[in-house]
């Protein structure tokens, strides 16, 4: 079935974007992105440490993941913009997965600075992958802003919480017309599948990879929930029903 | 003149550019995935040698990270 995955004209070959942060080491994030099979991975933008060795950047070229920088740690709209605009400097990209987080305890979206950021990022030419509050209003105000993709929570960030709100999310899906993403809050795989089975075009996850047990053995259950989930979507489901229905017929049946 | 380097207090000589910042933070080679802030403002690749600093500036010299 041809169904491809579309963000801002260019083409995914995965639905399942990855986040690098909360990795153990650049060698088990590496293990972790080959078996995700993302095409996209977001990364930060820090002060340098010139004790560093390795950098996420080389281990993005070897296993052919494009970045996607992000704006994590930003609290105002000021900032963010800041931030989107060193990243574009540093990584020669105009794509940003734009957060304005609004406190330090749940890393909610300030949503507020979130929609300040974004027009002035759309205006200025970036191709903004705006993380959002599961927020129908929200996400309909982001997208006519022009934002590439709305990327609703599933409940906090690391938290592994899953879909907190699927009906509000049921509500971005059908009205949206940009990719919707869940991003945040997935802890297992099952999350990911009822994401994709919500109607959502992906998801980005990180510390439900990277901080597993076993980051590439999650990874690898990631990329088949979100393909599972996806195909399960269009494959028209049974409704649910309070009572059974045998599925196989009384006719024929034995007298005994 | 003394300047603020990633947070950190550094001797540079008068006549120092914001590529000299960035080679003071410890980055030397191509600048790819490499960007400055200088007072808060982008400094575009194209400009670092051609932007003079000035006493007490601030500069941030910021790299990919894990994140997100």
């Amino acid at each position: 079935m041809e169904d491809p995955f579309v963000i801002a004209g260019e083409e995914m070959s995965s639905r399942l974007i990855m986040g690098t942060g909360g990795a153990r080491s650049l060698e088990a994030l590496e293990q972790a992105l080959v078996a995700s099979g993302a095409e996209l991975a977001t990364v930060a933008l820090r002060r340098i440490d010139p004790n560093a060795s390795g950098s996420v950047i080389d281990v993005l070229k070897r296993v052919g993941c494009r970045l996607l920088p992000n704006t994590a740690g930003c609290y105002t709209a000021h900032d963010a913009i800041t931030t989107a605009r060193l990243a574009r400097d540093a990584f020669e990209t105009n794509w940003i997965k734009l957060e304005v987080i609004g406190d330090d305890k749940t890393l909610l979206p300030d949503p507020v600075g979130l929609l300040d950021a974004a027009e002035d990022l759309v205006d200025d030419n970036f191709v903004v992958l705006a993380y959002t509050n599961d927020d129908p209003i929200l996400a309909k105000r982001l997208e006519s802003l022009g934002c590439a993709a709305v990327m609703p929570l599933g409940s906090p960030i690391g938290s592994g919480m899953g879909i907190r709100n699927p009906y509000n999310l049921t509500l971005i899906v059908e009205q949206s017309k940009v990719p919707v993403i869940l991003d945040a809050g997935v802890g297992t795989a099952s999350d990911a599948a009822i994401a994709m089975e919500l109607g959502c075009d992906g998801v980005l996850l990180a510390s439900a990879v990277t901080r597993a047990q076993h980051p590439a053995a999650m990874a690898e259950a990631m990329r088949k929930a979100v393909e599972a989930g996806r195909l399960a979507r269009h494959a028209g489901r049974i409704p649910r029903r309070l009572y059974a229905e045998a599925s196989t017929p009384d006719e024929g049946l034995a007298e005994l | 003149m003394t300047v603020l380097v990633n947070g950190t207090s550094i001797e540079l000589s008068a006549t120092a550019s914001v590529t000299d910042a960035v080679h003071a933070a410890g980055h030397e080679g191509k600048a790819f995935g490499v960007a400055v802030a200088l007072n808060g403002e982008v400094v575009p690749k194209g400009s670092w040698d051609s932007t003079m600093l000035a006493e007490a500036d601030k500069v941030e010299v910021l790299v990919a990270a894990q994140g997100g």
